[in-house]
This record gives structure tokens, C-alpha cells and sequence, in this order.
């Protein structure tokens, strides 16, 4: 049973999740959500991973009692990077990976929305 | 390795025969976008036939649904496309939010069980594509993850995107928020309703039909 008034984050940073295989670290991330805890994390996961984050959401909806699915959104701050910024950025995250973004995770029964502007993100939560 | 090989057989048959036959070409987004509605326009253009079902309803579309044969001619070229339209992409699908467009309890259910298979299937398919048209809501905020997700996805498989801001014809329309959230893509706008610039449209197929 989940206290109505309490609120949980979770952090994680890129080191917690960087040595797990791509199914592990959706899992690890999911398991935390169904826990209806709301994860920032340190990163971000490659598009592929997040595509199967979506696949394996889907797969829970309906099976998870009062589970609707996920609120997601990563803030990446180099949109405005000039070109040796960006340069420096890329071969960064080749090197350590992408420990330079944030990413929200949340139990959408809990975030009703999370709205991204280049730079912010608003976290809506349900009353 | 494989893929490299495959590219480069494929490439040397088409050089040899002169022909890309068939373009598969798919149609994401998220729910109510306009996908549906763009690949309708394009096969009544074409073929005097609709592809699939519209509604206000958000996921409309729960299976993956196809045209093949659909040529589109463009000053004096054509080419031939098999029109792949697929459910809208989501996070979170809640049974209780269509009971508000007045369905039932149990339709609504069943309406997100479908759902929810239609985005696991839309997902699967990404890899089949050779083209990708990713259309957009040009009166709602772009920076969706689901967005960037399909945007990245296709980018790791080279696949070649062209993206549409549907919809230009409602009063909050905004194609800038669209091209400054995507700088690095070309971006189109259309309305499917009403038909406004589909000729720019068929026009941008035909310079992203050339990446593939």
C-alpha cells in the first residue's frame, strides 16, 4: 500500500546502472517505477534502450495492478554547444558515456506529465 | 558485418537493374498526430482508397496496417512506396481516459489492452523500414521523449527520416517549435484534412526517397 502524501525519489547515478547489460538496466529502472518511485538519473539510456523501456512498459500495463505506464523525459545540455564544445562533449561521452544528461522516470499513475522545454522540465504530479 | 554486406548486395543489384522496387516506407508518431490521416491522403491521392480507420479517439490505430503498389508520381519521376501505418507510440496508456471520449468501461479496457500490443508491434517494426515519416502534432510541444526516442532509434538504423508537422491549418500551429527542436532535419508542414502543401510534401518524399 503506498502512502497517498508521500512522495519518493529515487537517484541513481550512471556507475549504478553502467555495467548492467541493456535488459538489466531497463528492468533495474522499471522495477524502481513499479515501486512508484520516481527515478533521476545521472545519464541517460541509447535510444534503442529506451525503445525497449516503452516495449517492456507496454508489457506491464494491465498485468500490474494500478500501473498506467511511464512519464520519461532526459534534459541534454549541449544544444547550444559551439563546435569545439560539442566536439569536447562527443568524445566525453564516448569515454564515460552520457553522465552529463538527466533523465526522469516516473509511474505515470503518480507524474501526470513531464513538460520539456530545451533547457527545463516541468514535472507535473497527479493530486 | 552482415548489414554492411547486405547494403552492399542490395546497392550493386539496384545499380545492375536500375530499380529500388518497392520503398517501404512507415509512418510514425505519437497517438493523434495525424498518421492515419496523412497515409489516407496520400493513397486517395494515389489510389482512390483509404489506408485505415480516424477518430478523436486516441489510439485509433491499434494494428499495424499496410498499402503496397502505391505509386506517386512527381515531375514526370515516380516511384512506388508499400505505406506502412503504425499505432501511435506512448509511455503510458490509461483505459480510464477513454471513458471520457464517452466508451464504456470494458471497450475501454480492451481499447488499451489493444494499445498497448499496437505500440509493442510499432516498435518492432522500425527495423523493416526503409524510410520513415514521423509526423507530428504542429500544435502541441515537440520535446516529447517519445520523439526523440523514435527520432534516435531510426538515426542508430540509418534508416532516412523526413518529419511532418501535421496540422498547420488549427490557430496554435507552430512549425518553428518543431524545426528548432529537430535543427538538423527536414521538416514539412501539411495539414492532412485539409490537403494545404501536400505538393511540397510529395516533392520532400521524393529528395528522401534519394538517402535510402
Amino acid at each position: 500500500m503506498t502512502n497517498r502524501n508521500k512522495l519518493t525519489l529515487r537517484f541513481l547515478r550512471y556507475r549504478d546502472i553502467a555495467r548492467l547489460e541493456s535488459n538489466a538496466r531497463v528492468k533495474k529502472l522499471l522495477d524502481i517505477v513499479i515501486d512508484n518511485k520516481i527515478i533521476i538519473l545521472q545519464g541517460r539510456l541509447d535510444s534503442v534502450e529506451e525503445a525497449s523501456l516503452i516495449q517492456s512498459t507496454m508489457a506491464l500495463i494491465g498485468r500490474i495492478k494500478g500501473f498506467k505506464g511511464v512519464e520519461l523525459a532526459t534534459i541534454q545540455p549541449d544544444k547550444d554547444a559551439g563546435f569545439f564544445e560539442g566536439m569536447r562533449l562527443k568524445m566525453a561521452r564516448a569515454l564515460v558515456g552520457e553522465r552529463d544528461a538527466l533523465t526522469i522516470i516516473g509511474p505515470a499513475a503518480i507524474v501526470k506529465d513531464i513538460k520539456k522545454d530545451p533547457s527545463k522540465i516541468d514535472l507535473m504530479l497527479k493530486r | 558485418m552482415m548489414k554492411i554486406l547486405t547494403k552492399f548486395f542490395k546497392s550493386l543489384f539496384e545499380s545492375i537493374f536500375g530499380k529500388k522496387g518497392e520503398i517501404k516506407m512507415g509512418f510514425y508518431g505519437p497517438p493523434n498526430a495525424g498518421k492515419t490521416s496523412l497515409a489516407n491522403r496520400i493513397c486517395k491521392d494515389w489510389t482512390g482508397q483509404e489506408i485505415g480507420k480516424v477518430s478523436k479517439i486516441p489510439h485509433e490505430t491499434r494494428n499495424v496496417q499496410f498499402k503496397e503498389k502505391v505509386e506517386i508520381k512527381n515531375k514526370g519521376k515516380s516511384l512506388m512506396f508499400k505505406l506502412i501505418d503504425t499505432p501511435g507510440i506512448a509511455t503510458k496508456i490509461d483505459y480510464e481516459d477513454f471513458m471520457k471520449f464517452g466508451l464504456s468501461k470494458k471497450e475501454s479496457q480492451k481499447r488499451a489492452k489493444e494499445a498497448t500490443h499496437g505500440v509493442v508491434e510499432a516498435i518492432k517494426w522500425l527495423e523493416d523500414m526503409q524510410a520513415v515519416i514521423i509526423v507530428l502534432d504542429a500544435s502541441q510541444n515537440p520535446y516529447s521523449q517519445v520523439n526523440l526516442t523514435i527520432i534516435g532509434n531510426l538515426v542508430a538504423r540509418e534508416i532516412p527520416v523526413l518529419i511532418v508537422g501535421n496540422k498547420i491549418d488549427l490557430r496554435k500551429a507552430s512549425l518553428k517549435k518543431i524545426e528548432s527542436a529537430f535543427p538538423e532535419y527536414d521538416i514539412i508542414g501539411i495539414s492532412a484534412k485539409t490537403g494545404q502543401n501536400m505538393g511540397e510534401f510529395y516533392e520532400s518524399l521524393f529528395k528522401l526517397s534519394k538517402k535510402i
